[in-house]
């Protein structure tokens, strides 16, 4: 039941720490780490709130053990801010109403960037259907999607 | 909600992980994705003493096509699975059933051997399996065996596998022919466990009529169930409105639902003929439509 040392990337900086095997990768990104950005709601995998990149695929951080990122690249909500500033897809959160109380954001902008890199031009059913694995109680979502799709557009234009 | 204290173990090849296994017995449990069983540690209705973790195990990572059989890894993402077009052509069913499994977020990290040693009743991957057929290896300290679908599944949560055994590939045949497949189900919401899910691959003769058909079940047994009857009295048939009826009043007596918190016995049973109407409909146009 010891302690074990893991070795791991988070938002390209290094952290070598001494964890418990039990010590949930939520609970050691926030507690061990300090980046508190990275929420937990429910803690067993359902509202989304938690999701943090880990090797370029959106996972839940609730579901996984700091142990087991070991030798991994983490990167969390921190990440997505340039210089103080924030992201491209995070400004256009702000603008389009894309969070109320904000809990659910984070995990939210993890998945939409993991999700945006794979697929650039996504359909409106593939975006709903990639939101439908994280739950917002204030926004009904829409402000959300305009968010994304207002980046999806911008994306191009750069690209063009 | 945090889980109880446990050991862990990551081994790097199947030998080390087996011999672990063996050694930590009742003990021990095998940690792949998590998806399921992390939950349930964290809610403490599991507390293994000992983890043994098989992301290292990058030899069990593998989709390959070899002699009309599909070979899967039991590491093997479940989001991989999804993107594959391989599988996409030689079984599609599996295809079109896995985008069902939870969210994006969790086919991620959620493996296929995984879901199958879960065995929950309704999931996805162990029904697919059941109607297209295939079986799955199984290995030890020891030995290796290789098991058929149809006997793989026990009960609720519960697989043929001994505690010391690790679930290593699945081998599902490529039908040939004018085949046609359908995989539905109906859940509260979205990403949802099925309330009842169907799954069905067929195949016709150059006359429409069904040679081969397999039909399964999920959430109405404590296994996904292979409705044998419908498979024979459909051989060699068309379908046809009242063939269809005749399909349904079979599955109604033959399907005895538990009633839970989210759907009645009743409820579900309806679900089993309505939804066992539309997969064979949606397969056999598809496979007229293939020439
Ligand atoms: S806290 Fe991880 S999914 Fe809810
Ligand atoms: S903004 Fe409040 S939960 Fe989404």
């Amino acid at each position: 039941m010891g302690v074990h040392q893991v070795k791991l990337t988070i938002n390209g900086k290094t952290v070598v720490e001494g964890v418990e095997s039990r010590t949930l990768l939520s609970d050691f990104i926030r507690d061990g780490c300090g980046l508190t950005g990275t929420h937990v709601g429910c803690e067993h995998g359902v509202c989304g709130s938690c999701t943090v990149i880990v090797d370029g695929a959106a996972v839940r951080s609730c579901l996984m053990f700091a142990v087991q990122a070991d030798g991994l690249e983490i990167e969390t909500v921190e990440g997505l801010s340039q210089n103080g500033e924030l992201g491209p897809l995070q400004k256009n959160f702000k603008e389009c109403h894309g969070l109320q109380c904000g809990f659910c954001t984070p995990g939210i902008l993890m998945s939409a960037t993991d999700y945006l890199s794979k697929h650039p031009e996504p359909t409106t059913r593939e975006l709903k259907e990639m939101l439908s694995g994280h739950l917002c109680r204030c926004t009904g979502y829409d402000g959300i999607l305009k968010a994304i799709q207002k980046t999806v557009e911008e994306n191009k234009e750069t690209i063009s | 909600m945090k889980p109880a204290k446990f050991d862990y173990y990551r081994p790097t090849t199947v030998e080390s992980a087996l011999s672990l296994l063996d050694e930590s017995g009742f003990d021990g449990k095998i940690i792949a994705g998590g998806q399921s069983l992390v939950p349930i540690m964290n809610m403490r209705l599991s507390t293994p003493d000992c983890l043994i973790d098989i992301n290292h195990l990058n030899d069990l990572d593998f989709i390959e096509l070899d002699n009309e059989k599909i070979k899967i890894g039991t590491l093997t993402r479940q989001s991989r699975v999804e993107a594959s077009a391989k599988i996409k052509e030689k079984c599609g069913l599996l295809s079109e059933a896995v985008p069902f499994i939870g969210h994006v977020q969790t086919r991620n990290r959620g493996t296929f051997g995984g879901s199958l040693v879960h065995a929950d009743p309704s999931a996805e991957i162990p029904l697919s399996l059941m109607a297209s057929g295939g079986s799955v290896l199984i290995a030890s300290k020891d030995e290796s065996r290789e098991v058929k679908v149809e006997d793989f599944f026990v009960t609720y949560l519960t697989t043929d596998l001994l505690p010391t055994e690790l679930l290593t590939e699945v081998h599902i045949p490529v039908w040939e022919g004018r085949i046609g497949h359908s995989f539905q189900e109906i859940s509260r919401r979205h990403g949802d466990f099925a309330l009842v899910a169907s799954a069905c691959q067929l195949c016709l003769d150059d006359q429409d009529k069904i040679s081969r058909v397999r039909l399964a079940l999920g959430g109405v047994e404590a296994v996904p169930l292979l409705v044998e009857e419908v498979n024979q009295i459909m051989a060699g048939e068309k379908i046809s409105e009242m063939l269809l009826d005749k399909v349904a009043e079979i599955v109604k007596s033959a399907v005895d639902p538990e009633s839970d918190l989210h759907a009645s016995s009743e409820y579900r049973r309806h679900l089993a003929t309505v939804l066992t109407k539309r997969t064979l409909q949606t397969a056999y146009n598809r496979a007229r439509r293939s020439m």
